[in-house]
């Protein structure tokens, strides 16, 4: 792709991913007719939420789509969508905080002690921090090899978020449910990847042909 | 917030004209509002005005609006989404409606819903709502005490328990065509919650019958109880001997129990029932503190001397 149709994209994609937050503004205010409901504190935390599911589980697609495409400008829209992952997370929690809690740091602990599913999702939104300040590319350039195998606790977040999620539901599973399958379907192709190189390299090593130079990783 | 007692001054309760005055405005502004969300209008046909009295135990704290009550509503027969009810509900067929009444009684038969609710006056009782859900609203119900028409049946000396049924019809009630729940619903309570005076059989709210999303055309209001106790659309009612098994103890035993009783020192599993949400307070607005037997403990207390309410949840 040339690299003047590639900025287009990237605005155009940036743009979009703050639509779920201009949606939600209109309805905070009550502007066009929107609202959020007779709940909208609660509205907000499973919108917010969902949202941040949503742009995890684009930002892990990228890596199986430019695998199963070849198209490797892909690559360089992770991490925005990474980004807006932590954004949506931080809006998540700060209404849970804010709005919900009042800020009360001792209803909050008390929460992410006795609350199983809160303790999970606190663990992802911490485990996300450090990734989050690590993406740029003057980090990346500093930490070398060690930056991609800190990003690799993304599937960790992955799962404890997807599990969050589950736990929070009072009765129908459904929608958790959909996005476990799409979890397992992504992580799992990481799973295929790394296995057949596994398998690759030792029939190489049995033929005594020369391995890769370069290995490639599950990304 | 006060915690009221039985005996409160007939100038505290909003009068019916009130609540008139209150619903045409609402209905003006919940018709600008459908127009813009495509949504029907919030005045629905169905709904017709009661006679009723003012009936003792009211609250004084301010009702919710009609529009939150009717469209912010549990009633997974119609649906898990809080505004499915209202979506889904509007076509149910409410009357001819008819009540079997069975189990441990003299006077057993099938009551036209007519005969059941005509001896009653109908009365205007203003109560808090607790959710299981952690959040709250106030309801001007309009309704019978549960007793006065159960005495009516002549429950005998092995009648420990009513256990109530809601209708079971999936043509009608898209929510009952997947298996969340073990249909039809079913709920239950001891004779002495079931012939206490808070107890109500609710016919109506905001002096109007009750609009299909709220239960129609007959619900079961145990104020001091979380909300799911509150059996809606009710077909069936049946003394029994034994503690019959209410749904969502049937789904998850773990979480859901037969008492229910409001109770902020006893968690949910999953999350803390000491504060709750009022619905229509606002975004900015803070949690408010879960009462005892949600406010209701002077009334309803002694029925529970001696029971560990942290194992009978």
């Amino acid at each position: 792709m040339k690299q003047q149709n590639f900025k287009l994209l990237k605005a155009g994609l940036f743009l979009l991913c703050l639509l779920p937050l201009g949606k939600l503004m209109l309805e905070a205010f009550g502007i066009a007719g929107l609202s959020l409901g007779a709940n909208p504190v609660e509205e907000l935390i499973h919108r917010n939420g969902i949202w941040g599911l949503n742009f995890l589980l684009i930002t892990l697609a990228i890596t199986p789509l430019r695998k199963l495409t070849g198209r490797v400008w892909l690559l360089r829209l992770r991490r925005m969508f990474g980004l807006f992952t932590f954004f949506y997370i931080c809006l998540h929690f700060l209404v849970y905080a804010g709005l919900d809690q009042r800020f009360n740091l001792r209803f909050i602990v008390e929460d992410v002690i006795e609350r199983p599913y809160i303790t999970l999702g606190m663990t992802a939104l911490l485990l996300l921090i450090p990734l989050a300040i690590t993406s740029t590319n003057g980090m990346m350039r500093r930490l070398g090899k060690r930056w991609q195998k800190l990003h690799r606790l993304v599937y960790v977040i992955g799962i404890l978020g997807v599990w969050h999620f589950f736990w929070q539901v009072k009765l129908d599973i459904t929608e958790p449910l959909i996005y476990i399958a799409i979890l397992v379907l992504l992580l799992g192709f990481r799973l295929v990847v790394v296995w057949r190189q596994a398998r690759k390299s030792r029939q190489s090593a049995a033929t005594g042909k020369p391995e890769h130079a370069h290995t490639a990783n599950a990304g | 917030m006060k915690n009221r007692d039985p005996q409160i001054k007939p100038s505290e309760i909003t009068s019916e004209g009130n609540y008139l005055k209150r619903r045409e405005l609402l209905a003006a502004s919940g018709f600008a509002l459908a127009a813009f969300a495509g949504l029907p209008s919030l005045s629905t046909a169905a709904v017709k005005e009661l006679k009723t009295v003012s009936g003792p135990f009211s609250t004084d704290e301010a009702p919710n609006s009609w529009e939150d009550i009717t469209t912010y509503n549990n009633f997974y027969e119609f649906g898990l989404g809080k505004e499915d009810p209202y979506r889904n509900a509007q076509d149910f067929r409410t009357s001819p409606w008819t009540v079997k009444v069975h189990g441990e009684c003299d006077k057993p038969g099938d009551y036209n819903l007519e005969d059941l609710v005509k001896p009653h006056a109908l009365e205007d009782r203003i109560y808090r709502h607790r959710c299981v859900e952690a959040w709250s609203m106030v309801v001007p119900w309009v309704g019978i005490p549960l007793g006065d028409m159960l005495k009516r049946f002549a429950p005998n000396s092995q009648a420990k328990f009513v256990k109530f049924k809601t209708l079971l019809d999936p043509k009608q009630m898209p929510g009952q065509r997947s298996r969340n729940l073990d249909w039809p619903y079913v709920e239950g309570l001891t004779m002495a919650e079931a012939m206490h005076p808070l107890t109500l059989m609710a016919v109506g709210l905001y002096g109007k019958s009750l609009p299909n999303q709220n239960g129609a055309p007959l619900r079961l209001v145990v104020p001091w109880k979380y909300g799911f106790k509150g059996i809606k659309s009710i077909v069936d009612i049946e003394f029994t001997e034994r503690q019959p098994r209410n749904s969502w103890q049937v789904s998850i035993p773990s979480e859901y129990g037969f008492y229910a009783n409001v109770n902020p020192e006893v968690d949910h599993p999953r999350w803390s029932q000491a504060r709750e949400r009022r619905i229509g307070a606002g975004l900015f607005a803070a949690k408010q503190e879960t009462l005892m037997f949600n406010g209701y403990a002077e009334q309803v207390a002694s029925l529970y001397d001696g029971l560990n309410l942290r194992r009978n949840y």
